[in-house]
């Protein structure tokens, strides 16, 4: 028995340290002094300097939060009122709704950069940061959809009802009740969504316009037509964002636990 | 009825949003896909199956064939790499699931991009593992593993792995142990009661995680791009290139239908093996 455990505490170990090993190399060489990432010429900053210096990039790197920001925003309200909203309407195309909403998240996303980049240039919308928000916005609902509605279904709907039997209008009782109880949900969503699209290569090649790059489309091109450790540094911070990303989310989910136990407290 | 009328308001953004960006560019891509190509640019509205034949031309038949193999390699290598690990990860104390869920997690948010760069770096030309190997005196001469299909069926794994792990932890997690000493005490083998107890109770969760990672590797160009070197042409390739460079839009809308309607066939077939509605640890 003690030896199978051991067998396991090794693997699961094993199969971490392949999946950190190519993060832990990209990091690594980005303070390799040397150009060359099979060789290593001792440790520099120099590449975080030529990172610094290139207003591309940062202009890049720009673009992808503001795309972040505003496509996790805006799938941020349109999944939470969904979401709260057919907990409470009766209709009998709910179903067919919450199909279709969640369909981006399971259709190959080649599929769903083709069908937008043949819609936008259908519609006559000019490619660039409109066309790349609506893309990602809707990638983002199912996210922020799932979430808000297995948070919806713990909640004790007395709340709700009290409230309303006090008189306060549906308007109030959203504001007053259900968005405070549901708040750590969308801000996980919305960490969620924000990740996903500053992850996006896909989907942002076919939809974005002329000049308009974000942090991945440059990290792509980037990779394919030759390397320079430049990009480990730019890969660096990004990760460093994530981690930050990760633990700030951790918090959330903490914050939630938190407030269930202080729930189960008073009861 | 005013109450109501604001409880219809709030769904409003969610029906205006799927009808006109998701719906409609799905319901586009098929009529696209039956419309002719104009001579020079764009489409003619012409009623045409010549799409969905241009399909059955061995060269692209041969490019799903291709795709098939390289999901289907990859696939079976995530399942038997992490179904192990959901498992065992589910056999741990509280305390350590929740370090290793953080440790799963900040790697599945690193953006892909990253992840693969790092294997560019091994896989070179007298890369770290060509270096590695030579230094065990295990080959003489670098592998140049790098733009090979290995090393893209390693940037498969190594991107979808994850989905893999989540969603046989969380039916791992679920599953009542109880039943498995069950067996056991009945006289089971270990195997027996693996076989008989464990991998079938925790069958939806391999299942989705099946087709969470096998429909993605179908699109996942860059992957193939990026480490294969233009050398491995998948459907997503091909649907890229007939966007990007053909300009050919209703040969491409054919190719996405296609694959949209293999993706759903198989999200269908496991609702109905498993009677579930939703994928197994999704989120």
């Amino acid at each position: 028995m003690k030896r199978k455990f051991r067998f396991s505490s090794v693997y699961l170990a094993l199969v971490l340290f392949l999946i950190y090993l190519p993060i832990v190399l990209v990091v690594v060489y980005s303070f390799n002094e040397s150009k060359i990432s099979s060789v290593w010429d001792g440790f520099s900053l120099k590449w975080y300097e030529e990172l610094f210096a290139d207003a591309a990039l940062f202009e890049a790197l720009w673009n992808s939060i503001v795309l972040g920001v505003a496509s996790s925003c805006a799938a941020a309200v349109i999944g939470t009122l969904g979401a709260v909203g057919f907990t409470r309407v009766k209709t009998r195309t709910k179903g067919v709704m919450e199909y279709l909403s969640m369909l981006p998240m399971m259709t190959p996303e080649i599929i769903l950069a083709m069908v937008f980049m043949a819609f936008f240039s259908l519609l006559g919308l000019p490619f660039g940061m409109t066309t790349l928000i609506i893309a990602h916005t809707a990638f983002c609902v199912p996210y922020i959809y799932m979430l808000v509605k297995a948070r919806l279904v713990g909640l004790d709907p007395s709340l709700a009802e009290a409230a309303r039997d006090l008189g306060a209008g549906e308007i109030r009782v959203f504001f007053d009740i259900t968005l405070p109880l549901i708040a750590p949900a969308i801000a996980s969503g919305m960490l969620l969504s924000f990740a996903m699209s500053f992850d996006d290569v896909i989907i942002s090649l076919f939809v974005t316009g002329v000049g308009v790059n974000t942090l991945p489309i440059k990290v792509y091109t980037a990779l394919k037509t030759g390397v320079t450790p430049e990009i480990n540094a730019l890969c660096t911070l990004m990760l460093a964002v994530t981690i930050l990303l990760v633990v700030i989310s951790g918090a959330v989910g903490r914050m939630r636990g938190g407030a269930q136990q202080t729930q189960e407290g008073k009861q | 009825m005013k109450q109501r009328r604001s409880l219809w308001l709030m769904l409003v953004p969610l029906y205006v949003f799927t009808l006109v960006f998701v719906a409609g560019p799905l319901v586009y891509m098929f009529i696209l896909s039956f419309e002719t190509r104009a001579e020079t640019w764009g489409v003619v509205q012409e009623f045409t199956l010549d799409n969905y034949k241009n399909i059955f031309q061995p060269v692209y038949l041969q490019t799903f064939a291709e795709s098939f193999r390289l999901a289907i390699t990859s696939t079976i290598l995530i399942t038997l790499i992490g179904y192990p690990f959901g498992y065992f990860m589910a056999k741990l104390s509280d305390a350590w699931k929740k370090r290793l869920m953080l440790l799963l997690m900040i790697p599945f948010w690193t953006n892909s991009l990253i992840r693969l760069y790092g294997w560019m770096i091994v896989f070179r030309a007298n890369g770290v593992l060509d270096k590695l190997l030579m230094a065990l005196g295990v080959i003489d001469t670098p592998l140049k593993l790098l733009y090979t299909y290995p090393a893209v069926v390693v940037g498969m794994v190594y991107a979808l792995l994850q989905f893999m792990i989540l969603a046989v932890y969380s039916s791992c997690e679920k599953l009542d142990r109880s039943l498995i000493e069950a067996a056991r005490d009945l006289g089971a083998s270990p195997a027996k009661a693996f076989f008989t107890v464990t991998l079938k109770l925790t069958m939806p969760g391999l299942l989705s995680g099946i087709i969470l990672t096998f429909i993605p590797s179908m699109g996942l160009f860059f992957i193939a791009d990026i480490l294969g070197g233009n050398k491995i042409v998948l459907v997503g390739s091909l649907i890229q290139d007939q966007l990007l460079k053909a300009h050919n839009q209703p040969f491409a809308a054919a190719l996405a239908v296609v694959l949209m309607l293999l993706t759903t066939l198989m999200i269908s077939l496991y609702k109905r093996v498993t009677h579930s509605s939703e994928l197994e640890g999704l989120l």
